[in-house]
């Protein structure tokens, strides 16, 4: 197991004495358009063997050979022994040379790092999952994970609020997820279309009219900092207390294992005893300017 | 009508609006409410008219919007159970800045917004707790409305060369 929020134990990957740095080469199964600037990859090891196992909120370190090496969630079910998933966003050349990949084509991953969704503590609470942009990708595992549970967990809430309704990430999961009787599905955009009857506004919107257990939920927050800022902070006004509340950092992680410092964020490396941290732990360096 | 009166004051209770209102001020409140159903579909309000109610959502949606020229109704914001809809009664020149059309069946409670604004002049510790409410209802919406400037979720790659790539 991966180490839990918060603790500034090795990852797995380290202690299993494996090096980190090599690269276990992967087939692309399938590459899936989810909108204008996202795209989703299907990848099984070219050995033919199984996908490392990960636990939901872990990242991989993603490889183009001649291009470069970038960390990327892991979006897939953790529970699934199929192949590995990775929902990726074009924001610069190595993203853009991955959209480019065809089936066949190999790329080079290293990992998971990283800890972890607290899955185990949730165990018997309300999971109120609060997600913005494509930071519901990290959080597919948790849904994927608590809907395989259910029974083990309380009622389940997904507050996803996205930038306007044809960037809305897993559409049709969404619909098939606000379909089932257990599971409490809302989406909001900042921006609305004509044929969008759906809700217009933003996250935090969501949470303040949110049927929330304050006392008995676990909050989980991934997006950009400044919404998972005023998200952390619209929860805490609703009465949750900050040790149920978690957020997953991004910063550019390049060893993975906490070696070079280059996603060092004051006193924490989010690559090792990161990215998924409690709110009380991580909230005196959010909004800091220069860490 | 005493259960009406029942219902409207349990409807009242459990408003975010009303949370922390003194006993004597909930009554001017319930004074001033009564309870409306409106159809999807239904506009409460049109931006320009006089601004003389406001409503707090029982149950339903009612969405903000802005008419444009050949595009129809801009959606602003959705407001929900609980949201507080129409904050102008309050202030001048108490004319509506928005559209608001009911998005699906709703229950309301209307609060005749030109008796309160009098019971306020006259009566400035209640006029304080209205303004208060409304303050609040108005920041919400600011940090909200900057949130959405801030355009978080854009690429910030966007207009450069990004997306180019076709996927099948």
């Amino acid at each position: 197991m991966s180490p839990e929020p918060g603790s500034s134990s090795r990852t797995d990957r380290t202690r299993a004495a494996l090096d980190p740095m090599v690269p276990r080469i992967y087939s692309v199964e399938r590459i899936r358009r989810n909108n204008h600037d996202t795209f989703t990859l299907k990848l099984n090891p070219a050995d033919g063997g199984k996908p490392d196992p990960f636990s939901a909120g872990q990242f991989n370190m993603l490889y183009i050979f001649g291009v470069g090496e970038i960390p990327v969630s892991i979006s897939g079910d953790p529970a699934g022994d199929g192949a590995l998933m990775h929902t990726i966003r074009e924001v610069g050349t190595v993203t853009r040379a991955m959209a480019r990949l065809k089936p066949g084509n190999s790329i080079g991953v290293r990992g998971p790092f990283g800890s972890h969704w607290p899955l185990e503590t949730a165990v018997g609470s309300d999971v109120v999952i609060v997600a913005g942009g494509i930071g519901l990708a990290p959080l597919r595992p948790v849904i994927y994970q608590v809907t395989a549970n259910r029974s083990r967990y309380g009622r389940m809430i997904l507050l996803y609020g996205a930038r306007a309704p044809k960037e809305i990430l897993y559409r049709r999961q969404l619909k098939a997820w606000g379909g089932a009787f257990d599971m409490d599905v809302h989406v909001t955009v900042d921006r609305g279309e004509r044929d969008w009857n759906g809700e217009i506004g933003v996250v935090t919107g969501l949470i303040r009219r949110a049927p929330l257990d304050r006392r008995g939920a676990i909050a989980l927050i991934c997006g950009p900092e400044i919404m998972m800022r005023f998200s952390a902070q619209e929860l805490l006004r609703r009465g949750m207390d900050k040790d149920r509340i978690y957020v997953s950092m991004e910063r550019n992680m390049k060893c993975g294992v906490g070696l070079c410092g280059h996603c060092q964020y004051g006193t924490r490396i989010i690559c090792r005893d990161g990215p998924v941290y409690r709110y009380d732990d991580i909230e005196p360096l959010l909004g800091r300017r220069e860490v | 009508m005493a259960d009406t009166l029942e219902n409207l004051k349990s409807d009242l209770l459990q408003a975010p609006f009303c949370e922390g209102l003194s006993k004597e001020h909930l009554e001017i409140l319930l004074g001033c409410a009564h309870e409306e159903r409106i159809l999807k579909g239904r506009f409460l309000f049109h931006e320009g008219a006089t601004a003389d109610e406001f409503y707090i959502i029982v149950s339903g949606r009612v969405g903000l919007e802005l008419d444009c020229p050949n595009r129809g109704g801009l959606g602003i914001q959705t407001c929900g159970a609980g949201d507080v809809v129409g904050t102008s009664w309050v202030i001048a020149p108490f004319l509506w800045r928005f559209d608001a059309k009911v998005l699906e069946d709703s229950r309301l409670l209307s609060m005749d917004a030109a008796i309160l604004r009098e019971r306020c002049r006259v009566d400035p510790v209640f006029g304080y707790a209205m303004l208060e409410r409304i303050a609040q209802v108005k920041a919400e919406r600011l940090d909200a409305a900057r949130l959405q400037l801030l355009d978080l979720y854009g690429n910030p790659e966007e207009g450069k060369h990004v997306a180019r790539t076709r996927i099948k």
